[in-house]
Order: structure tokens, then C-alpha cells, then sequence
């Protein structure tokens, strides 16, 4: 198995489904942060058959976790510190979501009013369902939609 | 400060109270003429609109105040581009209150989250019309004389028909009100209201396609139009037109103490033969949305007239 360097202090996104690291690093932002990450595609797992795994060397605060309980609440987050898995994170659905996810809607006023957040609110946590907060439209919650978020 | 965006906006209690309101200004005009002197209303239509424009207007000057406002987007700095958010700030230096129609939905609540007086929801897109809700509650109280144990049959464009969908969210809240939805299967209700308001409240209905199956057994019809301005389509729109007619003849099929609303305006989803029959409400129902719409601005304006 392909070894990877062990991380000091940082976070471990693991169980993270098979192909979509890449999804997961552009949500996070992590092109645009000043730190080391590793990304591991298609991770043999016994829970999962695959899976991707990402490291990054940074303090917690500095990812945004409510994006990450929107893409996928069941990714495990493990948080490191002198080497040592010091806590695991639990991932909730965020109740809100500002500026992640784009309203479809072509008769919604986000559509054209100017600097408007982009706002939807978790209306159905069972069914993983978000509504736009203006419109009330339904954000289609399934991994190839999710895909299309801002 | 309280706006309303919603018939949910709203508690029962707090909905029942307006309805009272609404209905002591019916029985005693006189005595409110003068509650809302030196006030102004303006009146905010980014698009056409004739009933629910004129019918705050006359709220208003019942009450003693006075309006200001546009009647088109084209009249306003819509016009040059200008956002909701900038024009509601606006406007909160010339009113003490505000009634919005937009063809964007939400467009009223983002007015109300900048703005420093009430807004009021008039209609935005085909997403809500809390207004012409409050005025539909009334006339059914009045009326039938309750909101609970009724069985309404909702039949047109329940797609596009925001009248529809704030009935709807206001009427779950009562005990006992069955849904018969009535429309073609493109024009269906939206699965918001489906799933989040009908679902959620385990509310009994069932979806039909023809008027005459479910017109026995209805007490209330609510008729709506097929909104030409909501399709994108001119084919899909000619195709729906005239889908429902209610005429003589369906309406013999009826109960003798059904009564038929609709919001208005019609184009020919009900028959002008069907006006002279006692059980059309629909004209009725125009005279209790200008009651109900003083009742909500006394009330947004908190004004009490003793």
C-alpha cells in the first residue's frame, strides 16, 4: 500500500466516498490555503471497498465543517496532534448554508438582485432536503448535484 | 416591527384576532375611518395588478391615510437597475408601511430584511399571496361560518398559483379540512408544498384530474386561472387554457351550500352563467379583502382603535 507521510498536528478526512476527494478539496478551498495536504484516492477499505482519505496540516478552525456535514455527513474527521488522534469530529447537516449552494430557480430574486447571499436552510434532515430561503425551491441533494455548488 | 411574507408569519390565534379585526370594521366602518390619519401606504407593483393594488389603496383611505407608489417596474428605478434592497430603503424615508408585488419570488423578503418600516407580501412570482389568503380565510368564515371540518376542492394552475399554496399552509393549521387537488398533471402542485406543508402535517388529500369526480363532495371550490405570464411557453399555456370550465351544468352536481371563490382575475375557468348562482362567493370575496386589509395594516402598524 502507497505510504503517505504521517501528519504531526492537522486534520484526517477519512471514509470520505471513493472519487470524490476532489470535490471535497474545491468545497474546502484547500487550493487556495498556504499548508501541506495529501490526497489519497481509492484507499482500500474494509468498511467501504474504497474510499479517499485527505490530510492537511492545519489547525481545525481553519476548515469550514459545515460545508463538509453538507457534502457528505458522514465522512469521519479526525483531528491530530503531536501524531496522536487526539478527537474525532461528528459531522452534523448544517442548518444553514450561505454562499455554498446557487439557487436554481429562474423566477428566484437571488437570481438578479445584486450581492444577495446565496441562502438555504435545512427544511428536512431525514430526506436531506435544503430550501432556498428566498424561494423555498428545493436544493436537489444527491452527490451529482452537489457537485454544482458554487 | 412585523412583516408579513407568510400566512405562516402568523399564529392561529394571531390569525383568528386579525379575522375579529376584519370583521368589526365590516359591522362598524365608520369607526376606523379615521385610525390611520397622516399615515401613507406605498404601494410597491413591479407588475401588473389591479384587485390587490387598488384594494390596499382603498384599505388605506378607509382608514384615513393616504398612498404613494408605482403600478410597473418600468415606472420605478427598477428600471435603471436599481435593487430591491436600495428601493425599500428608500421608501422607508417616504411610508410608514409597504405592500410589494415582485415577479421574482423573495423578492419581498429581501426588501424586509433592509427595511425600516412593515413590508407586506403582495404577491411574489408564484411562490406567495399571504394577503389574498387572509382575504380567502375570511370569506370562508364568513361564509361557512368556520375554518375546521371543511372539504375544500383547490382546482386550476396549482403550480404556478401562489393563492393555492398560501391557502393551503394556512388551512393545515385547522382541524379536519380534507384537500381535493384538481389539475392537469403538468400543473400540480409544487412538491414544497406537497411534501414540507401537506406531507409534514399528515394532512388528508388526493389528486385528481377531472372536476366532476371531486365536485360532490366538496363544501368550498377554490377556482384559479391558467397564468398566462407563468409559462415560458405559449404552446404549453394553449394547451392548459381551458382545461376547467365551471358552468350550470357542473355546478348541478354540487351540494346546495357549496360555495365557488376564486381570486380573481378570471379569464373563462368560470362560466359567467355560474355569477347569478347564490353559491358564487367570488365577487363577495373581493369587498372582504379590502376589510381584511385594513385589519393587517391596524394591525403591522399597531394601531388600536378603542
Amino acid at each position: 500500500m502507497l505510504s503517505v507521510g504521517q501528519l504531526n498536528e492537522g486534520v484526517v478526512l477519512d471514509h470520505i466516498q471513493a472519487g470524490k476527494s476532489m470535490d471535497i478539496y474545491k468545497y474546502l478551498k484547500l487550493d487556495k490555503m498556504d499548508c501541506c495536504v495529501a490526497i489519497i484516492k481509492n484507499a482500500r477499505s474494509e468498511k467501504m471497498g474504497r474510499k479517499d482519505i485527505i490530510k492537511v496540516e492545519c489547525p481545525i478552525e481553519e476548515l469550514n465543517l459545515d460545508v463538509l456535514g453538507f457534502i457528505d455527513h458522514t465522512i469521519t474527521v479526525n483531528i491530530i496532534k503531536d501524531g496522536e488522534i487526539v478527537e474525532k469530529k461528528v459531522l452534523t447537516m448544517p442548518k444553514k448554508l450561505v454562499n455554498i449552494i446557487r439557487c436554481k430557480n429562474p423566477r428566484c430574486i437571488s437570481s438578479i438582485e445584486q450581492e444577495l447571499d446565496q441562502v438555504f436552510f435545512l427544511a428536512d434532515e431525514e430526506k436531506e432536503v435544503y430550501r432556498c430561503r428566498y424561494c423555498e425551491e428545493k436544493y436537489r441533494s444527491s452527490k451529482k448535484s452537489k457537485k454544482r455548488a458554487l | 416591527m412585523r412583516h408579513l411574507m407568510s400566512p405562516l408569519d402568523f399564529t392561529v390565534e394571531e390569525l383568528d384576532k386579525v379575522l375579529d379585526l376584519a370583521a368589526d370594521i365590516e359591522a362598524n366602518p365608520k369607526k376606523y375611518a379615521h385610525a390611520c390619519d397622516g399615515k401613507k401606504i406605498a404601494t410597491l407593483f413591479y407588475e401588473p395588478s389591479t384587485r390587490t393594488r387598488l384594494s390596499f389603496e382603498a384599505a388605506m383611505l378607509n382608514l384615513g391615510g393616504s398612498v404613494l407608489g408605482f403600478s410597473s417596474a418600468d415606472s420605478s428605478s427598477a428600471a435603471k437597475g436599481e435593487s430591491v434592497s436600495d428601493t425599500i430603503r428608500v421608501i422607508s424615508c417616504y411610508a410608514d408601511i409597504a405592500a410589494m408585488r415582485h415577479p421574482k419570488e423573495g423578492a419581498p423578503l429581501v426588501a424586509s430584511l433592509k427595511s425600516r418600516i412593515p413590508v407586506i407580501n403582495a404577491g411574489d412570482g408564484g411562490h406567495q399571496h399571504p394577503t389574498q389568503t387572509l382575504t380567502d380565510l375570511m370569506t370562508i368564515r364568513s361564509l361557512k361560518g368556520r375554518l375546521d371540518n371543511i372539504t375544500i376542492g383547490l382546482c386550476g394552475d396549482l403550480k404556478f398559483g401562489r393563492t393555492v399554496h398560501s391557502l393551503i399552509e394556512a388551512l393545515v393549521r385547522y382541524p379536519n379540512v380534507k384537500f381535493v387537488l384538481i389539475s392537469p398533471e403538468e400543473l400540480r402542485i409544487p412538491d414544497y408544498v406537497r411534501e414540507d406543508v401537506l406531507g409534514k402535517n399528515h394532512q388528508e388529500f388526493r389528486e385528481v384530474t377531472r372536476l366532476e369526480d371531486a365536485i360532490p363532495e366538496l363544501d368550498l371550490l377554490y377556482m384559479t386561472r391558467v397564468q398566462k405570464e407563468r409559462f415560458f411557453n405559449e404552446e404549453d399555456y394553449v394547451r392548459m387554457k381551458d382545461f376547467y370550465i365551471l358552468d350550470k351544468q357542473k355546478m348541478s352536481l354540487a351540494k346546495p351550500d357549496m360555495i365557488v371563490l376564486h381570486p380573481l382575475p378570471r379569464v373563462n375557468e368560470i362560466s359567467t352563467e355560474v355569477d347569478d348562482d347564490p353559491r358564487a362567493a367570488y365577487f363577495k370575496q373581493v369587498q372582504y379583502g379590502v376589510y381584511v386589509r385594513m385589519a393587517l395594516i391596524l394591525t403591522l402598524l399597531e394601531v388600536e382603535v378603542c
